[in-house]
């Protein structure tokens, strides 16, 4: 077992202090229904990045999962409205919803994945690509406003992200499970291990029989599943879509792997590390807005901060292993 | 007068030393060539004369007052200039940008017409069709070449350094090629020649100095030494008792390749190895030999027919070499064998996961196989949960040796079986091929140190410009033999 030094406990020392923090501020931070808030508000980007784990540890980067997401839930809602003349106001035809979503991830995912590394262009400059080719699809699908889920669907799918058990509502659990799985595949997996191999010299894997071009093809696939079921359990918050669904979240949920540990240059990557980063982020946010002493609109040079605290944090710990 | 020496020279690095005593003497308008194996010293000797490195022990003269540089600029601005077997040009600049790259002329703005006029005068001068404003990345290797060698001449040169600078040119080429060192001889340029390619050695050098293990073993004039002589000097080791008695092969054929062709590097290569065989291919870097054993077991794509044991197999990548028992010990140990970033655990097992474990991996069949692997191999780690890239390069070597058996692979491919370690781990190694041998397994080495490939091997392959040149065995698979076909020397000593 490694041993746990200050580096590895560091996003968990500054959660725990976070949460300290927000107690001694506001009394109603640790009411049941604010933990909801934040958990619930953080599974979308927690998902999406428990999946850029994987990819930037395989030694990618995808910066289209933002308006992927959007583009996902415009298609989703036009299928759902789509089939409720046919199909009726049922679990139907959101359940028809919900696989649009889904197999539209996994395809825009391998989309990236296919891209990248069959027609061998910078990862980059592919998902910069998309990023801008979904953005613009989404606004046109919604004509430059808004696409809304019909009143009645909307009635009947509101329960998946509001409804649970209790304050454990469903996109708490989903991100649970979602970041256990993680985890298990990242440590446990031939999966996990590979991506680590490629990220950590892609050259060693070639040679070591590992099948580079599937293992990093398959990292984008897995993200644009994941970037589906997030877009499942978002839809139903909402119940509509534009072209500012998801501005930014490319970047929050590459913030999060980074500051949970894992190198931006790949090779290794730490599942629970990104979910505390994903945490880190919602708790500054959330605790902005409920104390007053500093102003919520500069929740974003905070979070700037810390990610370069990050990673300067992460490079003292490379240069220290050198010696 | 003699413009550049070395005075009894010695290098090392760390703890070994690789120039004992070293005298070399430049005399202006002469041409020196320095011929030795891989691994004599000649690189280093390149290094110190043209202030790249600093010597251990002993001095350089120029001029024959003692001089130290700080930089190889400052060799430049001395006079010395060397051209390197890698180019220094910057592949997005024009010719004309790099050839005056950090002498610009102008002042605040740069007088690219004079740069371009002496560009496009020196270009003429080496019959070079180049186009002074092409970029460097557009250009061919041999165009390149001319482009250094106008460089040089720009910076009108009293010494000349120049590493193998024929080895990329074309046949014209090299002619033009010896037709300005002629012209720089004329001016009283003293010029440092390093080339494998004796014939072009005897043709052009007035002195010849022969470097074998970091020393000078002979110094000759022009037309003191033939091409079989400096072949001889450059050799004349004994093969002393290092090496593990040769086993016997069986007469079943484990290997044969048809017709192999790996495109621009292999060209219709037919071989066959038997089973028990220790089979080396020898021949100088960039000969083939990696690409070679690289088409053969899927790592590059190539054409024609492997046979194992009479089958025909097709082998489009590593796994499926894997799946019909042959493995490939890559002479890359750091950037292709092993995560150096990784504990020994992960790098054991990296390339034959699947059998630890179907979807959860089995952590303790993981260490129970290092455990092995560590007394099998004698692998020597202090920690055993220490990344790879700690571990001493014996010791590396030694771990990946153990990745590579551990698909129980029945005919491996080790490239470069011992390069970068200590002699007691060699001795090892040599020991471990020989065990399986006995195994009834079959093994290629690829060396470029003669001796160890002659040391281990029933027979030897000889490659040149990517074909076999020859193949040699029992009396005939001398150190002579193996030079004289490496290099392309035709005749052979009775």
């Amino acid at each position: 077992m490694k041993r746990l030094d200050l580096h590895t406990l560091g996003p968990i020392v500054a959660l725990i202090a976070l949460v300290i923090l927000g107690a001694m501020l506001n009394s109603s931070f640790l009411a049941p229904a604010n933990i909801t808030n934040v958990l619930a508000r953080s599974a979308f980007i927690g998902m999406i990045a428990v999946g850029m784990t994987f990819v930037i540890t395989a030694g990618g980067l995808d910066l289209s999962v933002g308006s992927m997401a959007a583009f996902l839930a415009g298609v989703a809602i036009i299928a759902m409205n789509a089939a409720l003349p046919s199909l009726g106001a049922n679990w139907g035809t959101i359940i028809l919803g919900m696989i649009v979503a889904i197999i539209g991830g996994l395809s825009a995912g391998w989309l990236n994945g296919a891209l990248i590394t069959k027609a061998r262009i910078e990862p980059f400059i592919v998902t910069l690509g998309t990023m801008g080719i979904f953005r613009s699809l989404v606004t046109w699908l919604a004509d430059g406003g808004t696409l809304s889920l019909q009143s009645e669907l909307r009635t009947l799918y509101r329960p998946v992200y509001y409804g649970g058990f209790g304050w454990i509502t469903w996109p708490i659990i989903t991100f649970a499970v979602v970041a256990i799985i993680g985890e298990w595949m990242m440590r446990h997996s031939r999966f996990g291990r590979h991506v680590e191999a490629i990220g950590s010299n892609e050259r060693v894997a070639r040679y070591s029989a590992i099948d580079v071009n599937r293992v990093k093809l398959m990292t984008y696939v897995l993200l644009g599943l994941l970037v589906g079921l997030a877009v499942v359990l978002y839809v139903p918050r909402l119940g509509s879509a534009s072209g500012s669904t998801g501005v930014l979240w490319e970047l929050e949920a590459i913030a999060a792997v980074i500051i949970g540990g894992t190198a931006l240059k790949g090779g290794t990557g730490r599942v629970w590390g990104t979910v505390v980063g994903v945490l880190i982020l919602s708790l500054i946010d959330n605790i902005l807005n409920l104390a007053d002493l500093v102003s919520p609109y500069l929740n974003g040079a905070i979070q700037g901060v810390i990610i370069v605290l990050a990673v300067v944090l992460q490079r003292e710990k490379s240069t220290a292993d050198e010696r | 007068m003699t413009v550049l020496a070395l005075r009894n020279v010695s290098k090392s690095f760390g703890p070994i030393e690789v120039l004992h005593g070293v005298d070399l003497a430049l005399e202006p308008g002469e041409v020196h060539a320095l011929i030795g194996e891989n691994g004599a010293g000649k690189s280093t000797i390149m290094k110190i004369l043209g202030g790249f490195l600093d010597p251990t022990q002993g001095d350089i003269l120029l001029d024959g007052q003692p001089h130290r540089f700080s930089s190889g600029p400052q060799a430049e601005a001395t006079g010395i200039v060397v051209i390197h077997q890698e180019f220094n040009l910057a592949a997005d600049l024009s010719v004309a940008a790099n050839v005056f790259l950090g002498r610009e002329r102008g002042g605040f703005r740069l007088d690219h017409a004079s740069m371009r006029t002496e560009t496009v005068a020196l270009l003429d001068r080496l019959h070079s069709p180049i186009d002074s404003d092409a970029l460097i990345r557009d250009l061919s290797v041999p165009d390149r070449q001319m482009v250094e060698i106008a460089k040089a001449l720009s910076r009108k040169a009293r010494v000349l350094i120049m590493d193998e600078p024929s080895a990329v040119l074309t046949h014209r080429e090299v002619g033009t090629l010896y037709e300005q060192i002629d012209r720089l001889r004329g001016e009283g340029v003293a010029i440092l020649y390093c080339s494998h390619r004796l014939d072009e050695v005897a043709h052009l050098a007035d002195r010849i100095t022969v470097l074998r293990d970091g020393r000078v073993v002979r110094q000759a004039l022009r037309g003191e030494l033939d091409e079989n002589g400096m072949a001889a000097a450059m050799v004349g080791r004994e093969l002393q008792d290092f090496y593990p008695e040769k086993g016997t092969p069986d007469d079943t054929i484990a290997l044969e390749a048809v017709g192999l062709n790996v495109p621009s590097e292999v060209h219709d290569v037919s071989f066959t190895l038997r089973q028990g065989e220790v089979l080396g291919i020898a021949g100088l870097v960039g000969s083939g030999r990696t690409e070679l054993a690289e088409g053969l077991v899927g790592l590059r794509s190539a054409t024609g027919e492997i046979r194992l044991n009479g089958h025909l197999v097709t082998i489009r990548s590593l796994r499926d070499a894997f799946a019909v028992g042959l493995a490939y010990l890559t002479e890359d140990r750091k950037e292709a064998g092993l995560l150096l970033d990784k504990p020994l655990r992960e790098n054991l097992t990296l390339a034959t996961l699947e059998r630890f474990g179907k979807l959860r991996l089995d952590i303790k069949a993981e260490e129970s196989a290092l455990d092995h692997a560590t007394q099998e191999f004698d692998i020597r780690a202090p920690r055993r949960d220490m990344p790879a890239g700690k571990l001493s390069g014996g010791n590396q070597q030694k771990l990946l040796l153990a990745k590579t058996m551990l698909p129980d692979p029945r005919i491996i491919i080790i490239d470069e079986p011992t390069r970068g370690i200590d002699v007691g781990t060699k001795r090892q190694i040599y020991a471990f091929i020989r065990k399986l041998v006995d195994e009834g397994r079959s093994i290629i080495v690829i060396s470029s140190e003669m001796t160890e490939v002659i040391g281990l091997s029933n027979r030897v392959l000889v490659m040149r410009e990517g074909h076999i040149a020859g193949e040699l065995s029992g009396a005939r698979l001398t150190e002579e033999n193996i030079v004289r076909l490496a290099m392309g020397v035709s005749s052979e000593a009775a």
